[in-house]
């Protein structure tokens, strides 16, 4: 069965529009989730909600610092999920957080509180496919949808098994990295694009490294849209708000659909 | 029961596994497939013997400690891992995953380092096979921990501090994972302990089974065939505790770990997965990491080795706790009674024998002298004065 963010995802793009999944940390300042609110009207189809880990080893500095300071403001999975609750952005929302978060609730548990709290899916950036068997199986019981990574250093014949089990769409890792701005958009970043365009018809998004307007633009000639995590919470951190974070993705939003 | 292959899956019980990002997954498998081969192929274990030998300086001896033994009334048998070149036990994983990365093609060895003495073999060994090295440190333990990032540098290699969480062991270990993810083509994460995804927790404690091995000969010799009554280790990660309990894992001997009382993952933790695996880690009710907190850097770790995880739920070794405070008493013991200054990690080992003694009173206790003091010298100095 097809669940809520790959069949959005799937209709946007086959009516020819690109693909925008912004990322905002979860329990940053107090106005987090305004930051989604302005994200969504400012033309987001699918909005990433971090719930902040202390070792975030997938994380490049921005959200390092991002996931520090929601901690010790006292963000939890808890507080942060009864505030997405209550929201109503009329897109996607999806958790991304690591693996010991949903482990430590137990990981059905987990499913069931995401479920609850009108989440979509789920990406957990150290959950490799071979460990993945659980955690699937748990969300899919609570109908959530499981997000994967895919990397450039896949070989060719792993991608379809990625691509096989992904729900939702394809996450393509754009660079050799961890998250974090780049001033140039990374080769490998249309690479790994091509290659799972070539084995999928699932949505295929790229994100790590995607920066500005100009780079979501490139990356998505191949791909089916960007996710932008950094350079949204650089504009939280620096205290832009909700304000800036909807002017930022508006000027994606436009560059996708120019 | 034998502490063995793991499988391809890297289980132990229920603890292990590869969770690390899907950047490095084809890189941990690559690992395990090398490994195994060269594992297997008698000219590697050739090679990295040659080496322990002539370059680690092994075997270490066995010391039968005759003062403390007295002052404690049981006989204390110390493996001397102090005496191994760079003055811990760390250069035996180190000299094996170093042979291992250059039959791999690698060129840059990573490391983190708590205490400084695995980021000291590292760069010790990159030296040696004229490799680039760069060690994670966190910002805590390079001020408590001068000469060896001094001695670090003077062999080549470069320190950098992580600046993140708690600034030690643990932030030290993501930074070196997140420099992994970006260099993965190039770079060998020479990690230090019996940690991390699999294979590193089998391999780490295969290249430290020799000292244990060596024990087990050792203690055959002095006793007459016989074992210790009790095995002893400090354990950080866990890999001198490893090493050494794979040499009496199928023996009558009782095994037991040492952790700081402000790192003890087993009596404090639940299972939880950070850095690549699935074992007892010390975390709040919401499964953030806690951050441990010791007087020895090289213990200052929030988690344990899966491996050790599955030994205390299997019930085959026990772990126990002790404080500071009596660490420091068991550091100036030994110094006092036998000549040996230990580093601080195994006077962990030690202050649980004294303490314990009146229930060890009569037995032979095998404890594993992990590493020398010398690094700790100037932290004491302050201690005590
Ligand atoms: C002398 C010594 N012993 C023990 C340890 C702890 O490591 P492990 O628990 O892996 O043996 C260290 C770590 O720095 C050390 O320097």
């Amino acid at each position: 069965m097809t669940g809520t963010l790959e069949s959005t995802l799937r209709a946007r793009r086959d009516g020819g529009a690109k693909l925008l999944v912004p990322y905002v940390t979860g329990g940053l300042g107090d106005d987090w989730a305004e930051c989604i609110e302005a994200a969504a009207a400012a033309g987001a189809d699918a909005i990433e909600v971090g719930i902040p880990f202390s070792d975030p080893v997938m994380d490049g500095p921005t959200i390092q610092e991002a996931s520090e300071t929601a901690l010790r403001q006292g963000a939890t999975p808890t507080t942060i999920l009864d505030r997405v609750r209550t929201l109503d952005v009329g897109v996607p929302l999806v958790v991304m957080t690591y693996y010991n978060i949903a482990a430590h609730a137990g990981l059905e548990r987990f499913a069931a509180t995401l479920a609850d709290a009108g989440v979509a899916a789920v990406i957990l950036p150290d959950m490799p496919l071979e460990e993945s068997g659980p955690w699937r199986t748990a969300a899919a019981a609570s109908g959530v949808e499981t997000v994967l990574l895919a990397a450039p250093t896949a070989p060719d014949e792993r991608l379809p098994r990625i691509a096989e089990a992904a729900e939702g769409f394809v996450y393509g890792v754009g660079l050799l990295g961890v998250t974090g701005e780049r001033d140039q958009l990374a080769a490998s970043a249309t690479t790994i694009a091509t290659r799972l365009k070539a084995i999928t018809d699932m949505p295929v998004l790229v994100g790590v490294g995607v920066s500005n307007p100009e780079q979501a633009a490139e990356v998505s000639q191949v791909a089916d849209g960007v996710i932008v995590g950094s350079a949204v919470v650089r504009r939280m951190l620096e205290g832009q708000g909700p304000e800036g974070v909807g002017t930022f993705v508006g000027e994606l939003r436009a560059a996708l659909d120019a | 029961m034998a502490m063995t292959d793991p499988g391809p899956d890297g289980r132990f019980g229920e603890f292990g596994g590869r969770f690390v990002p899907e950047t490095l997954m084809p890189a941990v498998q690559e690992l395990e497939k090398a490994f195994r081969g060269a594992w297997a192929d008698p000219e590697f274990r050739a090679e990295l013997d040659h080496m322990l030998t002539h370059y680690a300086g092994r075997p270490s001896p066995l010391t039968d400690c005759r003062r403390i033994s007295e002052e404690l009334g049981l006989r204390l048998l110390l493996k001397r891992e102090d005496l191994n070149h760079t003055g811990s036990h760390k250069i035996n994983n180190v000299l094996g995953q170093a042979l291992l990365a250059r039959r791999m093609g690698k060129t840059r060895l990573l490391a983190e380092t708590g205490a400084g003495q695995h980021g000291v073999a590292t760069a010790t060994a990159a030296a040696y096979f004229g490799m680039d090295c760069v060690v994670y440190m966190g910002e805590v333990d390079i001020e408590r921990q001068a000469l060896n990032v001094f001695r670090m540098k003077l062999l080549g290699a470069e320190v950098r501090t992580a600046m993140s969480g708690s600034r030690t062991l643990k932030d030290a270990i993501n930074e070196a994972m997140r420099d992994w993810v970006a260099t993965v083509e190039e770079s060998h994460y020479c990690l230090g302990s019996v940690m991390g995804p699999h294979p590193y927790p089998w391999m780490v404690r295969e290249f430290h089974r020799v000292l244990g091995d060596e024990a087990r000969r050792q203690c055959s010799e002095l006793l007459d065939g016989g074992v210790p009554d009790v095995v002893t280790a400090c354990v950080g990660g866990g890999s001198n505790a490893a090493g050494i309990f794979a040499g009496f894992a199928d023996s009558t001997a009782e095994l037991v770990g040492v952790e700081p009382a402000g790192g003890a993952a087993v009596g404090r933790g639940v299972p939880g997965v950070v850095h690549g695996s699935n074992s007892y880690l010390m975390q709040d009710e919401y499964g953030q990491v806690k951050e441990a907190e010791s007087i020895s850097a090289g213990l200052d770790y929030p988690g344990i080795g899966p491996e050790h995880a599955y030994l205390a739920a299997e019930g085959r070794a026990r772990y126990e706790s002790v404080t500071d405070a009596e660490v420091i008493e068991a550091f100036q013991l030994l110094s006092r009674t036998e000549g040996i200054i230990p580093a601080l990690e195994p006077a962990h080992a030690l202050a649980w024998v004294s303490r314990e003694r009146a229930a060890l009173a009569g037995k032979t206790v095998l404890l594993n002298l992990s590493g020398r003091g010398d690094k700790d010298a100037t932290q004491m100095m302050e201690v005590l004065s």
